[in-house]
């Protein structure tokens, strides 16, 4: 657990939006280097470890991704007063812009998002989020080309969390930080990598899934898996709501690995469901299932690939996702590294079949 | 003192947290930074530092500088598992709260665990749940909650006090993005004015006080300058500096000086010396037309006892009440040699003619 946490807080302190995964990948190779029997940079830039299986051929060949990219924005145009303009990369969340840090460009040049004053703000404009447009990103430079030195168009940036502990309680252990959505992932991946398993293992971190899935779906197609699991830090909608207020949390912190059964990019193979099911019931781990019908994850691109592969999406619950910041708790993150590599001892052809 | 002596000064101003009401952090770092730069210090009923700084003639006359030193924060109102409900402490705006880190200072069972505080964090329904309407509206403060990660927060009373993180961010240009440079900025000012003036021979007693209670009221300003019965007063603040999106009409250029504020709140005769200090120095200035209430300390103490002839200096301050206020540290610096040049100018002859300036 100490390592899983120390591996999250490296992952998490990372700079990654997608399309410039380049420093995340760059730091995962370095920590899986000696636990994998081969590593590959593909043409859009995912990782691919391979880890051949221990057991009997023909083996099965077993994907399992986890996304590097986080949320952030990009450059779009540095005006003449030396306000920074920017897009969203990903699904950057507008009302949690307001009063942040960020930083911009791979030499992390530190700015902010300001507000205007509450005083000289209208009260409708009080109530409303602005719209993207409306804000900019303030180096402090005076003017274009004194901004132009350090930060140009294109640049891509993330906000200036850093990562901490919030609790050292063994029973209810959370930590907060940027891009665990899905830098939780890519933890587990890696944990996953200290053990050999009976299958072929391919461990796949993705590039690109904040904004369309893209590096699953490459990967996906190279790899040619028999049977596919994402990892993935999901939303967490727990906090405490009005008595008579009817909503589900989608998943609930420290309640164990969330389980998809069906989102808004595909519906799981009940198959790779059973073997969740299997496996935690065998291990005595705890899962849960996450709220129907809600986002996306690389499993979406995967099952597609070629014709089709059984997929399943595991994750890490997650407050506040596409924020600054999210919490999650350990536990949840090293139930699923054991859930995960359970299921990778676990499986064969049975759980990949469909029923009649 | 100078330019790197004022960042250092105001690094360790914002650093501390002192919502109001519970300064006493702060005037714990304003004492211990004015140990050479004053000869006595004491603080008030209500928690004001007044520091004195004796001048040259006995007896010669009384100059009170005002920097209020408290700053805007939360105030827990119910507890609810790990998880907290917050009002507000002077003017925290709940646009810009979510996605921020706070620091929450305990008083119940077990606080003494957490000297520092505790962590929390403000988020929000994720907005995968949100309809586009609910994603483009503001949630209110009382729908905000304080996530401190844990199970359970018995540690935290109703009642007990949280600040915003803003951690001192140097960037661009000379100019920092922290919390709470409103209005530590000022304080920073006023402390440096007492550096600049130990290499300078001032007649008048200068009493420097760092107020309490400012953004919930002038509370401590009203009470320190009844104490220290000034002859007259200056109150340092911060003003809007021009904003992106804002009107030039309504802000105030920034990096251009500090700007010396004109109504009627403030005496003419004062106003004239502060501009003159300022020609005198060959500072930049700017003049700040207040039609009515400054809003600043300057507002209390001009009508303590029978009136006090009250200048207020501003020093320009981008986006105000927000973690990331923003400053240009050469503005701090002119602010404080401002009132230094001002102060070593004023002699027995000033108080005479006042009157006649009004």
């Amino acid at each position: 657990m100490a390592d899983l946490r120390a591996t999250l807080e490296k992952l998490s302190n990372e700079f990654g939006p997608s399309g410039h995964e380049k420093a995340v990948r760059a730091l995962i190779k370095t920590e899986i280097e000696g636990l994998v029997d081969r590593v590959e940079v593909d043409a859009l830039g995912n990782l691919i470890a391979f880890k051949a299986g221990a057991g009997p051929e023909p083996r099965l060949k077993l994907m399992v991704s986890a996304h590097m990219d986080e949320i952030g924005f990009m450059v779009l145009q540095i005006e003449k007063s030396g306000l920074v303009r920017f897009g969203r990369v990903g699904g950057l969340d507008g009302r949690m812009l307001l009063s942040k840090r960020v930083v911009v460009g791979d030499d992390k040049t530190p700015g902010i998002i300001g507000l205007k004053p509450h005083h000289l703000t209208a009260d409708d404009e009080d109530e409303r989020v602005p719209d993207l447009n409306d804000l900019a990103i303030d180096l402090g430079a005076e003017d274009d080309k004194a901004a132009g030195g350090k930060v140009k168009v294109g640049d891509y940036g993330t906000f200036a969390t850093r990562f901490t502990v919030l609790s050292e309680d063994p029973a209810w252990p959370t930590v907060r930080g940027k891009a665990f959505d899905d830098r939780a992932g890519c933890t587990a991946l890696i944990g996953l990598l200290a053990e050999r398993y009976p299958v072929d293992l391919y461990a796949v971190f993705t590039v690109q899934e904040e904004v369309g899935l893209r590096g699953a779906r490459v990967a996906g197609y190279r790899v040619a898996p028999d049977a596919a699991i994402a990892l993935e830090g999901t939303v967490c909608d727990d906090t405490p709501k009005a008595p008579d207020e009817d909503v589900s949390p989608v998943t609930r912190l420290g309640a164990g690995p969330a389980v998809t059964l069906m989102d808004r990019s595909m519906v799981s193979h009940p198959g790779m469901v059973r073997l969740m099911q299997d496996a935690a019931a065998a291990e005595g781990i705890a899962i849960q299932y996450k709220q129907p019908a809600l986002g996306g994850t690389d499993s979406g691109a995967i099952h597609l690939t070629r014709a089709g592969v059984p997929a399943v999406t595991v994750a890490v619950p997650c407050r506040y996702i596409h924020s600054p910041a999210s919490i999650l708790n350990l536990n949840d993150l090293a139930d699923t590294v054991k859930l995960v590599a359970a299921a990778l001892k676990r499986v064969d052809g049975s759980y990949l079949m469909r029923e009649a | 003192m100078d330019k790197t002596e004022i960042g250092k000064l105001l690094k360790q101003l914002v650093e501390v947290d002192g919502p109001s009401g519970v300064e006493a952090p702060v005037a714990a770092v304003v004492q211990a930074l004015a140990k050479d730069l004053a000869q006595e210090a004491r603080v008030d009923a209500l928690g004001s530092v007044i520091l004195r700084k004796p001048g040259a003639e006995k007896p010669g006359g009384r100059i009170m500088l005002a920097a209020h030193m408290d700053e805007i924060g939360l105030i827990v109102t119910k507890v609810e598992g790990g998880f907290l409900h917050v009002g507000q402490v002077g003017d925290a705006v709940a646009r810009g709260l979510p996605g921020q880190e706070v620091t929450v200072y305990p008083t119940g069972p077990g606080a003494e665990k957490y000297p520092h505080g505790l962590t929390g964090y403000i988020g929000g329904r994720p907005p995968h749940m949100l309809t586009n309407d609910e994603r483009k509206k503001v949630t209110p403060l009382g729908d905000l909650r304080v996530d401190l990660g844990l199970a359970s927060a018995e540690m935290v009373r109703v009642g007990d006090r949280a600040v915003v993180r803003g951690p001192y961010t140097e960037l661009l240009g000379g100019r920092v993005a922290t919390k709470a440079l409103d209005n530590r900025a000022s304080v920073t000012a006023m402390l440096g004015a007492l550096g600049y003036l130990a290499g300078m021979k001032h007649d008048w007693d200068v009493f420097a006080v760092a107020t309490v209670q400012e953004e919930v009221g002038l509370f401590g300003a009203l009470t320190s300058a009844f104490g220290v019965a000034p002859d007259i007063a200056i109150a340092i603040d911060v003003t809007f500096g021009a904003t992106p999106g804002l009107s030039e009409t309504l802000t105030v250029a920034m990096d251009k000086g500090p700007a010396i504020g004109w109504g009627p709140n403030l005496h003419p005769g004062i106003v004239k010396r502060l501009r003159e200090a300022g020609d005198a120095l060959e500072i930049p200035y700017v003049n700040e037309p207040i039609p009515g209430g400054s809003g600043t300390d300057g507002w209390a103490i001009q009508v303590t006892r029978e009136g006090i002839p009250t200048g207020l200096t501003s020093i320009p301050v981008r986006y105000m009440h927000s973690p990331v206020e923003m400053v240009a540290l050469a503005d701090i610096d002119r602010t404080a040699r401002l009132l230094a040049t001002f102060i070593s100018r004023l002699d027995a002859t000033v108080l005479a003619k006042l009157p006649e300036e009004v």
